[in-house]
């Protein structure tokens, strides 16, 4: 398939593989910030192919692993309500609250349906005028111009019986969270290329420049990451830490303008709490007070929330790349994808999810037992 | 949900409110909103999110990539200098010796 195939050739990859080992000199830490990349990573053993003292740390952009269990807790309150359609994008189904999930709350009577798109949501409400329909609207900057165009459209055609209960959350601030935390290892960041679609990345040069850190944005393909790993090793042994783009073919310094322009309408900038990592300080956006009435957190007033996490999980560990997901005790025993502790075992780009799924960290005699 | 995936837009059209495509995913169909890339043609690449068409991939910048790709997989060798010759060769460990001439010399 093109923009697919070209990507992913075998002989290719062999030679950044080969650049990138007579590059390396010293050990270093390279994060791969999102969890989408995580997985292509670990799926197409892409870590396999690196000198062993090149790390890569994987990092907390994963918009399902990071929501924090009190919305979880608030969503699935909301969604249990009569009269709610609430609408989610199917990897939330699994995401453990403090007592259950999404999935439950539906096996229990609840009105829960899974949306491929935020307009999906806003014609079950268009469809459904007696009803009230709920749009849980997850995710980085990438998801959210579809989520934004969601509530713009609601509120251009009068459609009172629709709101969103919004988590967004910014990769920019997570960087700098990252960078500024006295236990960090990380050395170079390969930045998320679709979040940097929309975005663009002028955001990025006076990060590179204030922590002394390479930003190099990177695709998604086998070829992309293992060229934005080598060009994140290059800076790194000359010294040298500047913003380079080798995601061109999707990827602009200023990104998607109109997608921009109604980001900027649509919501303001918060403070956001990330699951296990604590709150960021202007990490996250909410409804801006021109769109507020769409806020379903405002809109249904849910009490008597109290959190609880699972003492074993380690994700908020595994978020801030300070362990990898098999260092977690837990990992392949009480927790697995069907019986999930922490949101990082469900996501498509939990990197837990990527470590089990994907097989290769666990001996066949622990996946005999699982 | 962040699984953004490069398809063919195929039908442009208008529908929500808005410009609508169908756009073909190796050989899986899926309806498109392309208000954030109104400059977008029939025929051209693009990634979707969640239904959302965000970005137009530039066919010169892909083109591009690949070049230098296969450059660096095949040109470099062809046209290093003696340099870099001397230090690959320096980098790399020697090759093994199993011609059996070269034993019974020893």
């Amino acid at each position: 398939m093109k923009y697919l195939t070209e990507f992913r050739d075998g002989a290719i990859a062999r030679k950044l593989a080969d650049e990138i080992c007579h590059t390396v000199t010293r050990p270093w830490k390279i994060m791969e910030v999102c969890g989408g990349q995580t997985h292509s990573i670990i799926r197409h053993g892409i870590d396999q192919l690196l000198p062993p003292s090149l790390q890569l740390v994987h990092g907390p952009g994963c918009p399902v692993c990071v929501t924090p269990l009190e919305l979880i807790d608030r969503a699935l309150a909301i969604a249990a309500l009569p009269n709610v359609i609430f609408c989610s994008f199917g990897d939330m189904l699994r995401v453990p609250g403090s007592e259950k999930d999404l999935f439950r709350v539906k096996s229990e009577g609840g009105d829960v349906r899974i949306v491929y798109s935020p307009l999906d949501a806003v014609n079950l409400a268009r469809r459904n005028p007696t009803k009230e329909v709920v749009f849980f609207g997850v995710g980085f900057e990438t998801t959210a111009p579809a989520n934004a165009m969601a509530v713009h459209l609601a509120k251009k055609e009068g459609l009172r019986n629709f709101s969103v209960l919004v988590s967004h959350v910014l990769v920019p601030p997570a960087i700098e969270a990252i960078m500024q935390s006295p236990a960090n290892q990380v050395q170079a960041f390969l930045a998320a290329g679709h979040v940097c679609s929309v975005m663009g990345y002028w955001q990025y040069p006076p990060l590179a420049a204030r922590y002394r850190v390479p930003i190099v944005v990177t695709g998604f393909e086998p070829l992309d990451l293992l060229e934005g790993i080598r060009r994140a090793v290059r800076q790194l042994e000359a010294g040298r830490a500047e913003v380079e783009n080798a995601y061109a073919r999707v990827v602009t310094f200023e990104g998607n303008r109109p997608a921009q322009e109604l980001l900027s309408q649509v919501f303001e900038v918060t403070d956001r709490a990330w699951r296990g990592i604590g709150v960021i300080p202007q990490s996250g956006w909410r409804l801006s007070p021109a769109y507020r009435e769409f806020d379903a957190e405002l809109r249904f007033q849910v009490t008597g929330i109290h959190t609880h996490e699972s003492p074993l999980c380690r994700a908020g560990d595994v978020l801030r790349g300070a362990i990898k997901p098999t260092d977690c005790s837990a990992f392949g025993k009480e927790c697995d994808p069907r019986h999930p502790l922490g949101a990082t075992m469900v996501s498509s780009e939990g990197a837990c999810a990527a470590y089990y799924n994907y097989g290769r960290f666990i001996s066949a005699d622990e996946l005999a037992h699982a | 949900m962040c699984l953004a995936v490069p398809g063919r837009v195929e039908e442009i059209y208008e529908g929500f409110g808005s410009r609508m495509a169908k756009v073909n995913f190796g050989g899986v169909v899926k309806e498109v909103c392309l208000a954030y890339v109104p400059e977008i043609t029939v025929g051209e690449y693009t990634i979707v999110h969640v239904g959302f068409a965000i970005s137009r991939i530039d066919e010169a910048e892909a083109k591009l990539t690949l070049d230098t790709f296969r450059e660096l997989g095949m040109l470099d060798e062809e046209f290093a200098t003696e340099e870099q010759h001397f230090e690959r060769a320096a980098a790399s460990p020697p090759a093994e010796c199993d011609s059996s001439s070269c034993q019974t010399e020893k």
